[in-house]
């Protein structure tokens, strides 16, 4: 399951492949368009990404068969 | 007068029962140094207490040996509190030490270099035992109490630094007698079940009384063998705790713990900004590399061939003209800023420049051709030239043997 922040990183990832490979000069023309437009598509999606993140908080207990269970997480609770 | 004849264990009887009628040996603190500090199998002490001129034999038993803070040592200035009696098997009285202390400074400050010593010279505290912390924390574990300042802190932060990321508590109590053992199951069960990248473990400030969980050497091995990285995030500056040496990440402060788990997101946006950027510019210096070309090009090989070389070129830079056109419009819209001069570059680039400067298009039946043999005399064709167009008929076709 990927969430947010496993999608923000593999984006960034991704962004400086292409920033180090348009920087190297020497792809064709079309090459180097397509690689800007997604380039530019994953900055846009990332920072929308920030743009709409909220903090996701769970309370996690051992349940009754030693499993991990979730529930909400209030404070002073 | 016939003297009274005692058995042995009369006379110490009798002298055990003066001892424990005396108010004061029922209950005294002594001052003296350790010396002869022995740990029997039973899990007895046996220690003697001594100043200049005297020495007292002292035993500790197992069940108050085991609240001892601190690890006794020869040579060491202790208080012990006690009772003086007499064990009359031997005739030998001794005090029975119920609780020792160092004198001078706290018990616990004691036991806390004592541990910190002891956890050194194991390597615990090695700093090629440290892992880095994760650049993206996708899922942050938080062990401590769910009430309390410090778990507010925290999420505060993270949320405002790295919202992207999972948040888990898993509460425990940070003070008290149970502290050490549930943050140290806690630290390995987030382990056991991989509940996150990075463990972020702490609490708010206090007395040495208040941090001493973190002071635990249950708490620091389980740090220790932590697979997660863990970020210590005990009290403010200036307490150190164990926990905080062993801890892959000391943080000051339970704010600042959360700080160095998540990066910034302003720091992020500028990143982003910067990649931008670079592509931007990357993008503008490839486009004038391929103008230059095109024209270095213009009158060489185009001369040979001109309508291929033209059609294709036309079709190509159509083709990116549009896309460019609409990357622009798209990142115009998204108010981002410095598009127009890689429009501008493309311009130059534009079929309609290239017409300027002499050459034309040809058309028959509506669509552009690229070779005399789409071409048959009695045709009707268009050439299409930078001002206007002309109509013409073909009255013969020469077709030109090349290599290209």
């Amino acid at each position: 399951m990927a969430g947010k922040s496993e999608t923000f990183e593999a984006s960034v990832k991704r962004l400086e492949e292409i920033v180090k490979k348009l920087e190297g000069g020497e792809l064709p023309l079309d090459e180097a368009m397509a690689l800007y437009e997604e380039g530019t598509k994953l900055v846009k999606s990332s920072a929308k990404l920030l743009d709409e993140a909220e903090l996701k908080v769970v309370k996690l207990a051992k349940g009754p068969d030693g499993a991990p269970t979730e529930t909400e997480f209030t404070e002073n609770g | 007068m016939e003297r009274q004849i005692f058995e042995v264990s009369q006379v110490n009887a009798y002298i055990k029962s003066n001892f424990d009628a005396d108010p004061l040996l029922a209950g005294l603190c002594v001052r003296g140094e350790l010396s002869n500090y022995k740990i029997y199998p039973s899990g007895h002490h046996y220690f003697t207490l001594k100043d200049a001129e005297s020495s007292l034999r002292c035993v500790m038993f197992r069940s108050s040996a085991g609240r001892l803070h601190f690890r006794p040592e020869n040579g060491m200035k202790v208080l012990c509190l006690g009772r003086v009696t007499v064990f009359p098997r031997d005739g030998a009285y001794q005090l029975y030490c119920e609780s020792m202390t160092p004198d001078g400074v706290g018990d616990l400050h004691v036991a806390y270099e004592q541990l910190k010593e002891k956890l050194l010279a194991e390597g615990l505290f090695d700093a090629a035992h440290k892992r880095p912390l994760p650049t993206y924390p996708h899922r942050v574990a938080i062990i401590t109490s769910s009430a309390g300042a410090a778990v507010h802190d925290m999420l505060r932060i993270l949320g405002a630094r790295y919202p992207l990321a999972r948040v888990s508590v898993l509460p425990v109590r940070v003070q008290g007698e149970e502290a050490p053992a549930e943050i140290a199951g806690a630290i390995r069960y987030a382990n056991k079940w991989k509940l996150a990248d990075v463990i972020l473990t702490g609490r708010g400030g206090g007395s040495i009384e208040d941090l001493w969980a973190f002071n635990d050497e249950r708490v620091a091995r389980a740090i220790y063998a932590s697979d997660i990285p863990v970020v210590s995030a005990v009290g403010h500056e200036p307490d150190v705790t164990i926990s905080d040496f062993v801890a892959d990440v000391r943080a000051a402060t339970p704010s600042n713990g959360a700080e160095l788990v998540a990066p910034d997101q302003a720091k992020l946006r500028v990143r982003l900004s910067a990649a931008q950027a670079a592509m931007d510019e990357a993008m503008r210096r490839r486009l004038k590399l391929s103008r230059q070309r095109l024209d270095a090009l213009a009158g060489a090989r185009v001369l040979l061939s001109p309508k291929n070389y033209f059609e294709d070129r036309r079709l190509t830079l159509d083709y990116l003209q549009h896309r460019l056109d609409a990357a622009a419009r798209r990142r115009l819209d998204g108010k981002t800023r410095e598009f127009a001069p890689l429009v501008a570059s493309l311009d130059a680039l534009s079929p309609l420049k290239v017409l300027a400067r002499g050459y034309s298009v040809t058309y028959a039946g509506g669509k552009s051709i690229r070779s005399a043999r789409q071409a048959r005399p009695g045709d009707q064709i268009t050439v299409r030239l930078s001002d206007g167009a002309l109509r013409a008929d073909v009255t013969d076709v020469e077709e030109e043997k090349h290599g290209g």
